[in-house]
């Protein structure tokens, strides 16, 4: 098994190549540059002329490809054009945001997901199951900004039970140890603040969850459905064994096989759902750098940002596979 | 490794799991009700015991610099504004130069020696003496920039003003500085700049102490030649004599400045403000409606009547900018001047202002606001008058009108122009009035609206704009005509010559007499359309009695004043 994760993780490299090569130029062919946006409107055409020589934007697209991948190969991301700080600065404080975020959304996905709809399907064709149906049409149809919007509206400025924006309460004075904000504050025993932090991760939470949610729903009711009617299920129940031996050891878990893959992809997905749905909640994470990066098009953030994105998927993939040997041994990673 | 008999045990405990967390949730959000009002009681032993002296406001975007010297932008600055003070400040409410810390000064009758008189008892926040080293020392620090924080984009108004540096000499405007006692210094410029006094007020030019400049080596900003990096100072230690100390700035998330004990004026109400980052201007809408921000700025025109509403208040800024109609001539059509008057003549500004921009708008005759030296009176004026802009077209050999190109931008809001989409679509029906079918031509704001305006041939007529930085009429004229521009398109040596020999003036009543005259020369030339000068606005929660608003942003946090 180990043997076949490092092989894996081996393969990394050239899909990596190859996607820093399109990524690069693709980028690149967006049109204008940088150079604008930084020097505002009233710049010259000598001054962005000099900004590009500066920043090297007027050497030979394959120069600035090596040196970018030179500077890559020896972990340097390389520095926003925009904040002037290095791009693996700004994405190790923004990705504890995200990452937080994700959890929650994860959780409440996996959490309301799985139960509903193995409920659904137990009561298939009752109220329970097109209930269910018709919330995850509702769920996977609804843009998340949309839903963001209005969960935001609701819960936060008609009755405001939840913060509307930002990560913590600005006036309330935290340690940060690991940028984690629930977990700094247990860790330094300033619970109010890590009340206070989970409090704000609730609303968006859920507006990014609920896509996932909706999908896992759905995978986990059909995926159900069809195991048990499965023969074994049936020779299981002639047999005689407890409906909880049944329900527990033959369904679910061999119906668990799908939807442990859609939780994967939804995990990748998430990250793009967070670009809007930390607009709308002013939640600084990785999402709303994101969307600045690309409006002044900081090219060292957009090539750092997909690059690692792509690791971080081809691991959550990894992940996915090794999972599936746990659920069913008869399932090998290759 | 893993035995199925762990993996069977798990899953009993992973519903269980899930109904926990599902149940925390609704709990969560059944007590959050109670937390947030708890919240509310205890925010608040004030300065003066009866106000909460926490000021929360929503910044658009994290400093690019705390080094004021390396920033020029917007968010930068009003930051830098708390902490450091210049040699000169704006009379408030004005865009007037004022005394701050220099008392007074005195310029030499060749114009080139300004001798500066500094205020007493003044300390930097690390509780180092302000006095006439510091301010040679600053003055000598921008001169003596080298590599990277020459760049016009690291240094970008010392490059604008001052044009040179020590190891270019030539070009330089600066020349020394001496020391002429504990409170008396006299800068020397190596050629005459009528805007100088006036520079001084921006907050690239203000005093930072020598001491923490250089312990935390302000001037060491480039890691790579390839990009320019933040100093030490300019991420965290900024040290200034403003009213407010730096605190703390976490980076995407908020900014803190506090009361700093030993400031020479008034403290005021504040004694700490937060800066929040919010980036999305929907978004800072709803926090002051929600409450966790007491008030932001750039408010969108059409939020306005629904914030005053529901009872918070606007403060709008008196309009420093300009709002304008580009004119390409190098479009056939536009290049005829009868073409440009028709034109001219065929838009209802007064209509215009009505419908798509904010209340306390005024609107414009010329390209630089009334409060601005060199505003003319009695400039020539092209009323609303259709029949003439048709009699007009004819004349030029358009009698059916003809087709031009619009170019604006989408998705942007700037102070001059918060809806460009509201004021594209109103021209261009006014336009149609009189017989010019305008091609929309829409782009994305940066890079692609401002590359093609400002670095290309292909485009018709444009909107644009721009808002002041200081008292300098060379600031906006100068910028939009001083040269042959692509955005314009026209060469006008007399008016080229006019604008460069206006900025060398020292004497500034003869200079703002040839300002009016310029001014006169730009409204029968036509370059383009001045629209309207729109005033920008700020909204506050209830609890915020006064603001002191200023044309050029010189708003002081200490000022404010709160009620509760």
């Amino acid at each position: 098994m180990l043997r076949v994760i490092g092989k894996r993780l081996a393969l990394l490299i050239p899909t990596l190549f190859g996607l820093s090569v399109l990524l690069f130029l693709w980028v690149r062919s967006l049109p204008g540059g940088p150079a604008t946006a930084l020097l505002g409107e009233r710049a010259t055409p000598e001054a962005v002329a000099r900004v590009n020589e500066l920043y090297g934007f007027d050497e030979p697209i394959l120069l600035q490809y090596f040196t970018y991948m030179g500077k890559l190969l020896q972990g340097d991301f390389g520095t926003s054009i925009i904040t002037g700080r290095p791009v693996l600065e700004e994405f190790a404080t923004r990705f504890p945001a995200t990452i937080e975020l994700s959890i929650v959304a994860l959780i409440f996905a996996i959490g309301v997901g799985i139960p509903l709809g193995y409920m659904a399907a137990r009561h298939y064709g009752r109220f329970v199951d097109h209930g269910s149906v018709v919330l995850s049409l509702i769920g996977i149809t609804i843009p998340v900004f949309f839903l963001a919007f209005i969960l935001k509206y609701l819960f936060a400025i008609q009755w405001p039970i939840l913060p509307p924006d930002g990560r913590q309460n600005p006036r309330i004075d935290a340690t940060h140890v690991t940028d984690f904000y629930v977990l700094d504050g247990i860790l330094t025993g300033e619970y109010d603040a890590a009340w206070d932090a989970f409090l704000h991760l609730i609303l968006p939470g859920l507006a990014l969850g609920t896509i996932p949610l909706a999908i896992i729903v759905r995978i986990t009711r059909a995926s159900v459905l069809e195991v048990q009617n499965a023969d074994y299920v049936r020779t299981a129940r002639a047999k005689g064994l407890m409906e909880k031996t049944i329900r527990g050891r033959f369904i679910l878990r061999n119906a668990m096989l799908p939807v442990v893959t859609t939780i994967g992809l939804q995990t990748g997905l998430l990250i793009s759902g967070a670009v809007l749905t930390e607009t709308v909640f002013a939640f600084n994470g990785i999402g709303s750098f994101l969307r600045d990066a690309i409006f002044e098009l900081d090219y060292p953030v957009l090539q750092g940002f997909i690059i690692f994105i792509a690791i971080l998927y081809a691991l959550i993939n990894l992940i996915v596979d090794v999972s599936y040997t746990i659920i069913d041994p008869r399932v090998r990673v290759q | 490794m893993f035995t199925s008999k762990s993996a069977r045990a798990a899953h009993p405990k992973r519903t269980r799991a899930a109904a926990i967390t599902a149940g925390a949730a609704i709990s969560a959000l059944l007590l959050s009700g109670c937390v947030q009002s708890q919240r509310e009681e205890d925010g608040g032993a004030g300065a003066n015991g009866d106000v909460d002296s926490t000021f929360v406001f929503a910044a658009s975007s994290d400093p690019a610099s705390l080094d004021p010297a390396f920033a020029s932008d917007g968010e930068s600055f009003r930051v830098s504004r708390q902490i450091f003070e210049g040699l000169v400040g704006v009379e408030p409410g004005t865009a007037d130069p004022a005394p701050l810390l220099a008392e007074s000064w005195e310029t030499s009758e060749d114009g080139l020696s300004y001798t500066f008189a500094l205020k007493e008892g003044v300390t930097f926040h690390d509780g180092t003496d302000f006095n006439a080293e510091a301010v040679c020392f600053n003055f000598d620090r921008w001169y003596n920039f080298t590599g990277l924080a020459q760049a016009p984009s690291v240094s970008y108004y010392y490059n604008n003003l001052f044009r040179g540096f020590a190891d270019s000499p030539d070009a330089a405007v600066y020349e020394s500085c001496e020391v002429n006692g504990d409170l008396e210094a006299t800068v020397t410029l190596a050629k005459p700049f009528a805007g100088f006094i006036p520079a001084l007020s921006l907050p690239a030019f203000a005093m930072q102490s020598p001491t923490a400049l250089q312990e935390f080596n302000a001037d060491e900003i480039g890691g790579s030649s390839e990009a320019p990096q933040l100093s030490e100072y300019a991420q965290g230690h900024p040290v200034g004599t403003g009213p407010f100390k730096f605190d703390s700035w976490n980076v995407g998330e908020d900014l803190t400045v506090s009361a700093y004990e030993e400031y020479w004026g008034e403290q005021g109400d504040v004694q700490q403000v937060i800066f929040r980052i919010i980036s999305d201007p929907q978004a800072r809408t709803q926090a002051l409606q929600a409450g966790t921000i007491d008030g932001f700025d750039l408010v969108s025109p059409a939020d306005i009547p629904t914030l005053e509403e529901e009872g918070f208040m606007i403060v709008p800024r008196d309009p420093f900018t300009i709002l304008y109609l580009g004119i390409n001539h190098k479009v056939e059509e536009l290049s005829d001047p009868l073409v440009r008057e028709a034109i001219h003549h065929a838009i209802d500004k007064q209509a215009l202002i009505d419908q798509t921009l904010p209340a306390g708008t005024q609107l414009a005759t010329q390209f630089i606001p009334e409060v601005v030296d060199g505003y003319n009176e009695d400039v020539t004026t092209y009323e609303y008058d259709p029949d003439r802009a048709r009699e007009l077209l004819a004349e030029a050999g358009y009698p059916d009108g003809f087709e031009l190109q619009f170019n604006y931008p989408t998705d942007v809001s700037r102070p001059y122009m918060p809806t460009p989409e509201q004021v594209f679509t109103n021209i261009s029906a006014q336009l149609g009035e009189v017989g010019i079918t305008v091609t929309p031509a829409p782009d994305v704001w940066t890079p692609d609206y401002l590359d093609r305006i400002q670095g290309t041939e292909n485009h018709g007529i444009h909107l644009l704009g721009w808002t002041g930085d200081y008292n300098d009429t060379d600031n906006f004229i100068g910028v939009f005509f001083g040269q042959e521009k692509p955005e314009f398109g026209f060469d006008n040596p007399e008016l080229f010559g006019a604008l460069s020999e206006a900025r060398g003036m020292t004497d500034r009543e003869e200079q703002t007499a040839l300002y009016e005259d310029i001014n006169e020369q730009i409204a029968q030339f036509n370059p383009a359309i001045p629209l309207a000068h729109p005033a920008p606005s700020l909204a506050f929660v209830e609890r915020v009695e006064s603001y002191p608003a200023s044309p050029v942003n010189d708003e002081v946090f200490n000022l404010i004043e709160l009620s509760e």
